[in-house]
Order: C-alpha cells, then structure tokens, then sequence
C-alpha cells in the first residue's frame, strides 16, 4: 500500500517542518522528490540528508511570478513529468484587519494563493496528458473556521479550497486528482515559541489535547498521492486532533 | 490535402486516438470524433503549439470542426 516507486512529486516549501516531513515521507515510499525552497543551502542539506539519491533541489522565490513559472517548466523538465505536485508552501503576515496594509494582504494572497495557480497551471497540462496526476494542496482549519488577526492568511487558505474544488472537477476525466489536506495546530517552531497561557487555550479547543505532528499531515499526504486515493478528488482532509468537525 | 492540414489531421488523431478515416474536413470535433470540451482546449493548445500562432478564445469557440481548424491556421499564417 501507498508504494510511490517511480513516481516523481515536488514539494513546495520543502525546506519548511511540514515540507520536509512531507518530502521526507514521499522520498521513503519510493518517490523520486523535487525539493523546492528559497534558501538553497537548506535544499542542499536537506538533498544529502535523504542520500542525494532520488532527489533534486529547485530553488525559487514564489513571490515572483517568473520564477514560479521558471519552477513549473524546470521541475517538468529535471524530474523527467511531476506525477505529483504538493503546494505546500505558505507565509504569514498576521495582523488585526483594520490594521492590516495592502502589502501583507498582496505578499500573502501572492505566495498562498496566486504562487499555487501559477505553478499548478504549469504542471497540470503535462498530467493531463499522461492521464495521471495528483495535486495536493495544504490548507489550514483556518480556511474554514476563520481565525482573528490572520484575515490574510485565512482567505488564501478558504481560497486553495474553492480553487481545488474547481479544478477536480474540470479534469477529473484526466485522472488528475486535486485535494487539499488542512492541518489544526502541529508542533512547530512557531508553536514552540507560545508561552504556557497559550498553549493551554489552543489545547483547550482540541480534543485529543495535542497538537499534531508533522508526520501526522506527511501520512495524510501520502494517502492522497497514492494510487490508493485514485478516486478521491476535490476532497478536503481535516488532520486537527478533532478541533474542527467539518 | 494541404500540408497544414495534414498535420492538424496529425495532432487530431494522436489527441482523441480516432481512426485516420475519420479525421475528414467537415467533421466536428464534439459530435463526431467524441472529444469533450478539455479536449477541444487541450487541441487549441496543441494547435499552437505546432503552429506557433495564437488562437484567442472567441476565435476557439468559432473552432468545431476539423475544417474551421486548417482554415483559421492557414488565414493566421498567411
């Protein structure tokens, strides 16, 4: 079960705790991995941690609309056909909406939300013509229950669900599945920095009285790249230790 | 038959797998070969590709037939 031998997926932000756990898992089912990322060094560590077998680094800044493109043909090109393509790659810029400038709303909607419809629309035509592909999108609870102060953050999140809703159904013929994972809280360094006060009130709203870990979402991913999901499409998998029931 | 028409005839075939015999001027992509609108995009695409011309939308729309294919490729290179 979940076998990737041969298949060949990029993951965005793979140099991110949950890029790397993604990119790590794909890599041990057998995929051949794109890492993407801005900071090369990290790719490169990261590339001969998993061996520097199966694996190639793709260095991009998503916030500029040529490089996504450059990625899309890049990775097509270097990786011989994505087979699998995972947007995982997410920033925010949090702040009270009446405060909230024009430029964290433009830098967020542009990495989160306008980065993954370039590069998709790059790597979705070669899938179709193979009649094989996966699209993995990451979200966030957030995209669904809302959250204070990340208005930005939460409409590209609500975002990448609509627009993997659309584009399932409109090559769904092609065999090219399009889902989103969104993840609740996962153990991160960001969560790592909450003081105590805060950790008790996101546990509060959490069932399982945990965050999650980052293999937690890997695992679902994998799911989802796998011949096994071949007939889940435009489907949201909640991974949130219960924190949202949707 | 034309040269540019032998080889939207070309991209025809290989994209929607129909027999060659098929494939003739007044045949309508949708009715007649079984192509869904993806694969009527998918054609436009292909069609450029090898052309290297642009096709707009609103002329793609007026693009049913193999026929209508050859003819705006021949009038956009001409």
């Amino acid at each position: 079960m979940f076998d990737l031998t041969g298949r060949k997926a990029l993951v965005t932000g793979a140099t991110g705790g949950l890029g790397e756990e993604i990119a790590r898992l794909l890599h041990k089912q057998g995929a051949i991995v794109g890492l993407h990322g801005t900071r090369v060094e990290k790719l490169e560590a990261l590339a001969a941690d998993l061996g520097g077998d199966r694996v190639k680094i793709f260095p991009a800044n998503l916030s500029d609309r040529d490089e996504v493109k450059a990625l899309g043909e890049k990775a097509e090109a270097e990786l011989e056909g994505v087979d699998i393509l995972v947007n995982n790659a997410g920033i925010t810029k949090d702040g009270l909406f009446v405060r909230m400038s024009d430029a964290d709303w433009d830098s967020v909607l542009e990495v989160n939300l306008t980065a993954v419809f370039r590069l998709t629309r790059e790597l979705t035509h070669p899938m179709m013509r193979r009649r094989h592909g996966r699209i993995i999108n990451i979200s966030s609870v957030v995209g669904v229950t809302g959250n204070p102060g990340q208005a930005n953050y939460c409409a590209s999140k609500a975002g990448l669900i609509g627009f993997s809703k659309s584009l399932a159904q409109e090559i769904a013929t092609r065999n090219v599945t399009v889902n989103c994972v969104a993840p609740g809280f996962i153990e991160s360094a960001m969560t790592g920095k909450l003081n105590d006060k805060q950790k008790d009130a996101i546990l509060g709203a959490i069932p399982m009285k945990r965050m999650g870990a980052g293999a937690d979402i890997a695992a679902a991913v994998l799911y989802l790249a796998s011949n096994e999901a071949g007939y889940v499409t435009g489907q949201t998998i909640h991974v949130n230790g219960g924190m949202a029931m949707i | 038959m034309s040269d540019i028409a032998e080889r939207v005839k070309k991209i025809v075939i290989d994209h929607l797998g129909v027999d060659a015999d098929k494939v003739v001027e007044g045949a309508s992509f949708i009715d007649d070969l079984g192509a869904d609108s993806l694969d009527t995009v998918e054609l436009v695409m292909a069609f450029e590709e090898e052309f290297g011309v642009e096709i707009p939308d609103d002329a793609a729309d007026s693009i049913l037939t193999v026929g209508d294919a050859v003819k705006f490729i021949e009038k956009a290179q001409a």
